[in-house]
């Protein structure tokens, strides 16, 4: 079962490309796996390949923006320092130190006195005077050293992100028209195999899938990575051993997100399924909801519900327990790194191994380190995801394409329309044989009925002469040329069809009956007004279209615009009608249009049979007894073939149909529908 | 209506959310009281260089540190349970309202959006009560918390807090302000191109016979560019939120480092102390950030809550009898038999111009078949739930062996009934499963001449696991023709008083229709048999006909009858059958 793989991750509620939250995870879908991470990532990697120059200059403007974050706390660190000495300068010349005396010479007087530890502390700060307080000129460059360097990578990170911005936005919309001109590529035999939402889930959720994963992971992977690395570096430099001391917290991290991982995976999946159960169960409640009424079932169904609903309750509850406790957890480690911190820190100062504005900028780096290593962790189940859907996308992307048209196509310049099929074998599933040996000729002008029941290979037909599908062997001419050897487009320019179901696109009316009209390639010339307004009249589309406000400039959408399935199926005649090919496929089924706008269908489908050589797959027998040939199907073969009188009196399997048809008591009452009768 | 439904739904938990906000509280205090003793050690200890002093706060930093995992671990526990309880009893409640609605309200909500209120809805509605308790409970804590802390460390520089925290407010708000119609543009960009690759999806088979690919490939890149230049605008919005918020953060601890440093240069403040204001107003603009981005998530919760409760707000229309009458009392003692009857029956949507039925009467006898045909929109589908009570009629009653139907309970009346509605609706499960749905303790024996009645009894054994084999939901594993035959197989089975067929044949072939109708025939000989259709050969032998226009009856009578003097009647007729076959 697919089932699994069609759904991607559910997009999370909030506002698209945020920032990642410390909510990620919570609302998602559990990542699906990519099949091969690696290779598509690189097949990925490839897809960005024209926006490398971008990638570079954001990456550029990454090390600076970082580099430049980082610096920031060491020169604060610094003012801190300033501040300080200030601060040890008053107080020394409070405790009786000449003013003037300089922190060489007071840590050496304190030393002198058995105070090791304030000499230490002293010493370690920079151009302490006593009596001298804090020296504001030199807080002043510093500070605004600090602000110049966060407006620095201020500026550098917005243009890191404006960047990536174009760069993700520019990947997406060609990745978009790549998958556009596939869909146009594949031949129907794949798209026919494949589910139709399947290909939309692929086309659609997984593209924003990609798009959105690629806008949160790709500046804030960089970003991340340069970030640990820029503080680990700085977390050396003011003092190893507080270092090594913060980097013990690292592993602890690693291994404690790991195992919250490990724990809340499963129960995440659990609600996941439990969601999906509980989803199936209330869809096919709701959408059975008059059975299950008229059946007296509610009681059967609350109680399942419960159960789904409680499971559902169980899993979330754990899941979001569990992955709940990453945030506290993390924050504990940080505040333990914290404490560590001020305490060796603090002693360290106290001895005057280290200044105290190294310490303040330790802790804020010990905070700035184990942020992103989370984030980069949280990140890898996000390009899971990502990966797993960009797969999806390459899968659409490397799916067979239809054979090429001939290099020389032959075009017809005055079409006939004649069309023969000879020898024809045709199969969807090699292991079964459908359509074997059938030979069957239209001349120009005729009508041939095809009939049978479903199965037969009515539809296939159609599927060959379109040349959606290709015969296996044998041929099918077009005024005696192969149809292969024409182009696509150019046989199908010359074969109107209107499929039983009824195809429009959101548009005006007018846009979808001027759908199968191209300037300048239509037999008739250029459709003028006239032309258009008899083709409507002709079709009985013009009255009912007068009656909607907007006329002909009505807006067909899903389900705003109330037409009937009739006058869907009207549309679609007129739209063939007025593309005006040679030759005409017509496949009427019209249960679901009422008896009334049927008359008008069966009326408009006559009009537009005149003079095409048409094939007519029929349901209804009463509407195909005056076609030229009528063509029997059964198990893909033609089993009987003649016109409405021959087949009738042969007394084989049209005659069975026909009878099973209108199987009833014989009635008398003639005269009453005379007139109306053969329409 | 999303803080009424929370407060309804969360009133069970009252007592876990009580102690949640306390383990909150703890938990946030804890974290703000690390700082003030950091600046203790500063102060007290690196100054003086009183090693054990360090030691000892250092001690209780890390106390401190364990109470407020604890209370935040506990209080993520409690917020999970009560808000996935909320989720539970929400949609609990949810389902339960849709399952007592009337096909009426069913038919004014629509069933896709049902299931989305169940689901999405009640997830969305969870997720923020849930972020609530976990977070966003914090923020306010955390933000008067801090302030108090500020102003305790010093007073005066506190007066930077009046001006750092609106301009960061102000600046994420704005900044988000402008952000949203750009989210909402983009989702409706997406949704525009979502649309033309489902239509070119659906439709591969006319765009290529009209050899539009290329007028296709210019329509969705015209829908590309459209989304293009939406995320390219709202992306780079985006892309000054980070930075921007950082910029005010770091710029406001330089403020704080520059009048701090005056405050003690003059004396007035220690150095642990500047030390621990910086960390609190961290902690405040942390606050300030995620009551903004809370003020954001709202709107669009409330949307989800507001859906919900107008489900739940529904009554239904179809409403349980206060004395109900015991089928066993019908027909004088002898149980139903199952005449129904229409008297004087009306229709009609609440406000709705038209009424769908419109003094609608006839009785339809048992060992009769009584036909219903008409053009679509003509009520007939209707007029058949009405005898159900998916709808109850708006005018005139619908009697059972004399009984109104609304005297007698749902499950009794359903218990008589068999439907066959009009798109044959399987449930997942097995055929078998299915088939109980009709009679909860039918044998196989039971089951298979169901099966046989409705022409289902050949696919059905050609199954490798026959009456056990799997269906899917919505039935997709058969064909319309066979999923039809199941679904009156599903009837049969329960052996009703009363069949009520809603254009079942519609998706039979003429030759297997023909049979199915035989062979219900003697099944059906002592039932009253209802049958809705469009085909008029379905129907030429019914008892009775029915024809319906526009919600009337403008004729009834037999085929024969009908054919020689109705003309709605002569009209369906000739539009399915020609001259000679007709007769």
């Amino acid at each position: 079962m697919s089932t699994e793989r069609q759904a991607p991750p559910a997009r999370p509620a909030g506002p698209r490309g945020g920032g990642h939250g410390p909510m990620g995870g919570m609302g998602g879908a559990p990542a699906a796996k990519a099949m091969d991470f690696r290779g598509s990532l690189r097949r990925f990697a490839g897809v960005m390949r024209p926006e490398r120059a971008r990638v570079l200059l954001l990456t550029l403007c990454g090390v600076v923006s970082v580099a430049l974050t980082v610096a920031g706390p060491k020169i604060l660190g610094d003012a801190t320092n300033v501040i300080f000495a200030g601060v040890v300068g008053q107080g020394l010349s409070a405790a009786g130190v000449p003013a003037g005396t300089s922190g060489e010479e007071a840590a050496a007087m304190l030393r002198a006195s058995g105070n090791d530890a304030q000499a230490g502390l002293i010493s370690s700060l920079p151009d302490v005077v006593s009596g001298q307080g804090v020296d504001f000129s030199r807080l002043a460059q510093i500070l605004t050293v600090v602000l110049a360097v966060y407006l620095g990578a201020f500026l550098f990170g917005w243009l890191q992100a404006r960047i990536m911005t174009v760069a993700v936005q520019n990947t997406m919309r060609r990745l978009r028209d790549d998958v556009e001109a596939k869909l146009h590529r594949i031949p129907l035999s794949y798209a026919d195999k494949q589910a139709k939402g399947e290909i939309l889930s692929r086309v659609t959720n997984d593209i924003d899938n990609v798009a959105q994963t690629t806008t949160q992971t790709l500046a804030q992977l960089v970003t991340s990575a340069l970030t640990v690395v820029g503080v680990l570096g700085m977390m050396f430099w003011i003092s190893w051993v507080l270092a090594l001391v913060a980097l013990v917290t690292v592993p602890l991290s690693v291994v404690l997100t790991m195992q919250i991982a490990k724990r809340s995976q499963p129960q995440f999946v659990a609600q996941w399924a439990a969601t999906g159960r509980l989803n199936a169960h209330v869809e096919e409640m709701f959408t059975g909801h008059s059975l299950v009424k008229a059946y007296g079932r509610q009681e059967a169904a609350a109680e399942k519900f419960g159960a789904e609903n409680e499971a559902l309750y169980d899993a979330s509850r754990r899941s979001q327990f569990i992955s709940g406790t990453m945030q506290p957890s993390m924050g504990f480690l940080a505040n333990l790194n914290y404490v560590v911190v001020a305490v060796i820190g603090g002693l360290r100062v106290a001895s005057g191994q280290l200044s105290l504005g190294d310490v303040q900028a330790f802790i804020q780096y010990s905070r700035q380190f184990t942020q992103p290593l989370t984030q980069i962790a949280s990140m890898m189940n996000l390009l899971q995801s990502g990966v797993a859907s960009a797969e999806r996308v390459f899968e659409l992307l490397d799916a067979p394409e239809q054979d090429p048209d001939p290099a020389e196509p032959r075009r017809l310049e005055q079409v006939r329309g004649r069309v023969a099929f000879e020898d024809v074998s045709f199969s969807y599933d090699p292991e079964e044989p459908l359509i074997e040996h059938l030979d069957l000729v239209a001349e120009p002008g005729q009508t041939i009925a095809i009939v049978g029941p479903t199965g037969a290979g009515k539809t296939t037909l159609v599927n060959l002469l379109m040349r959606f599908y290709e015969v296996d062997s044998g041929r099918i001419t077009l005024d005696g040329v192969d149809a292969r050897e024409m182009t696509r487009d150019d046989l199908r320019s010359r074969i109107g069809m209107v499929l039983q179901d009824t195809w429009l696109f959101q548009g005006t009316i007018e846009e979808n009956l001027r759908y199968g009209v191209r300037d300048g390639a239509r037999r008739g010339g250029d459709l003028t007004d006239e032309e258009f307004l008899a083709a409507t009249e002709a079709t009985y589309v013009d009255p009912f279209v007068r009656t909607l406000p907007d006329g002909y400039a009505t807006v067909l959408d899903d389900e705003a615009t109330a037409l009937s399935a009739g006058e869907k199926q009207l549309l679609t005649i007129a739209r063939a009608f007025l593309a005006d090919p040679e030759i005409l496929v017509l496949d009427e089924a019209t249960s679901s249009v009422d008896t009334r706008t049927e008359v008008l269908v069966q009326q408009a489908m006559n009009a537009l049979r005149a003079n095409r050589t048409s094939f007519v797959i029929a349901h209804r027998l009463s509407t195909i007894r005056d076609a030229d040939t009528i063509v029997v199907m059964e198990h893909g073969q033609i089993v009987e073939q003649g016109d409405h009188e021959t087949l009738l009196a042969a007394g084989g399997a049209y005659a069975r149909l026909y009878e099973s048809q209108f199987s009833a008591p014989v009635v008398d009452e003639e005269d009453v529908v005379a007139g109306r009768g053969a329409v | 209506m999303l803080v009424s439904l929370a407060r309804t739904y969360l009133r069970p938990y009252a007592g876990a959310v009580g102690l949640l906000l306390v383990l909150q509280l703890l938990a946030t205090l804890a974290s703000l009281y690390l700082p003030s003793l950091n600046a203790d050690i500063v102060d007290n200890g690196v100054t003086q260089g009183d090693t054990a002093y360090i030691m000892r706060v250092g001690g209780w930093m890390l106390a401190v540190s364990l109470v407020q995992v604890a209370c935040a671990i506990g209080a993520v526990f409690l917020g999970a349970r009560a808000a996935t309880a909320l989720g539970r009893d929400v949609r609990r409640d949810l389902f339960d309202a849709v399952q007592g609605f009337s096909a009426r309200e069913l038919g004014r909500f629509g069933a896709p959006s049902l299931i989305t209120r169940t689901t999405n809805d009640v997830q969305q509605v969870m997720m923020v009560v849930l972020m609530t308790f976990t977070i966003m409970v914090m923020a306010p804590i955390m933000l008067v918390g801090g302030v108090i802390m500020a102003l305790q460390e010093d007073v005066e520089l506190s007066a930077l807090l009046l001006v750092v925290v609106p301009v960061l407010g102000i600046a994420v708000g704005l900044l988000m302000w402008r952000m949203v119609p750009y989210f909402k543009a983009m989702q409706k960009r997406i949704d525009a191109i979502n649309g033309v690759l489902r239509e070119q999806i659906t439709g591969l088979r006319v765009i290529r016979a009209f050899v539009r690919e290329r007028r296709e490939l210019a329509r969705f890149g015209t829908a590309n560019e459209a989304l293009y230049d939406t995320s390219l605008n709202a992306g780079k919005l985006m892309a000054l939120a980070f930075p921007m918020v950082m910029l005010i953060m770091n710029a406001s601890s330089v403020a704080v480092l520059w009048f701090g440093a005056q405050r003690i240069d003059a004396g007035q403040m220690q150095v642990g102390a500047l030390m621990a204001f910086l960390s609190y107003l961290m902690y405040i603009l942390m606050a300030v950030m995620m009551s903004t981005m809370m003020v954001m998530m709202v709107p669009r919760a409330s949307v989800a809550a507001g859906r919900i409760t107008e489900v739940l707000e529904t009554e239904t229309s179809v409403t349980e009898p206060a004395a109900p009458v015991a089928l066993a009392s019908l027909s004088g003692g002898d149980g139903p038999r199952g005449e129904v009857r229409f008297e004087g029956v009306g229709f009609r949507y609440p406000g709705a111009d038209e009424p769908v039925l419109h003094d609608v009467t006839f009785t339809a006898a048992p060992g009769q078949v009584t036909a219903i045909i008409g053009s679509t929109g003509a009520g007939k589908s209707t007029l058949l739930n009405l005898v159900p009570r998916l709808f109850d009629v708006t005018e005139g009653r619908v009697l059972l062996d004399g009984v109104d139907v609304r005297d007698l309970t749902t499950a009794d009346l359903g218990s008589t009934q068999g439907l066959v509605p009009q798109k044959a609706f399987l449930f997942s499960g097995t055929v078998a499963d299915n088939l109980r749905y009709g009679k909860a303790d039918a044998t196989e024996d039971e089951m298979w001449e169901a099966l046989e009645v409705a022409q289902a009894r050949d696919f059905v054994e050609a199954l490798p696991e026959g009456l056990q084999a799997p269906v899917a939901q919505g039935g997709t594993t058969f064909s319309g023709g066979q999923r039809q035959r199941l679904a009156i197989a599903r009837a049969v089975v329960r052996r009703p008083r009363v069949y009520l067929f809603d254009d079942s044949f519609s998706a039979l072939d003429y030759s297997t229709d023909a049979r199915l109708r035989a062979a219900l025939r003697p099944r059906t000989q002592d039932a009253t048999v209802l049958v809705v259709a469009q085909r008029v050969a379905t129907i030429r032998d019914a008892d009775q006909i029915l024809v319906l226009d526009h919600g009337r009856i403008v004729g009834r009578g037999t085929h024969a009858e009908l054919l020689a003097d109705n003309e709605t009647y002569q009209e369906i007729v000739s539009s399915q059958m020609s001259l000679e076959e007709a007769a």
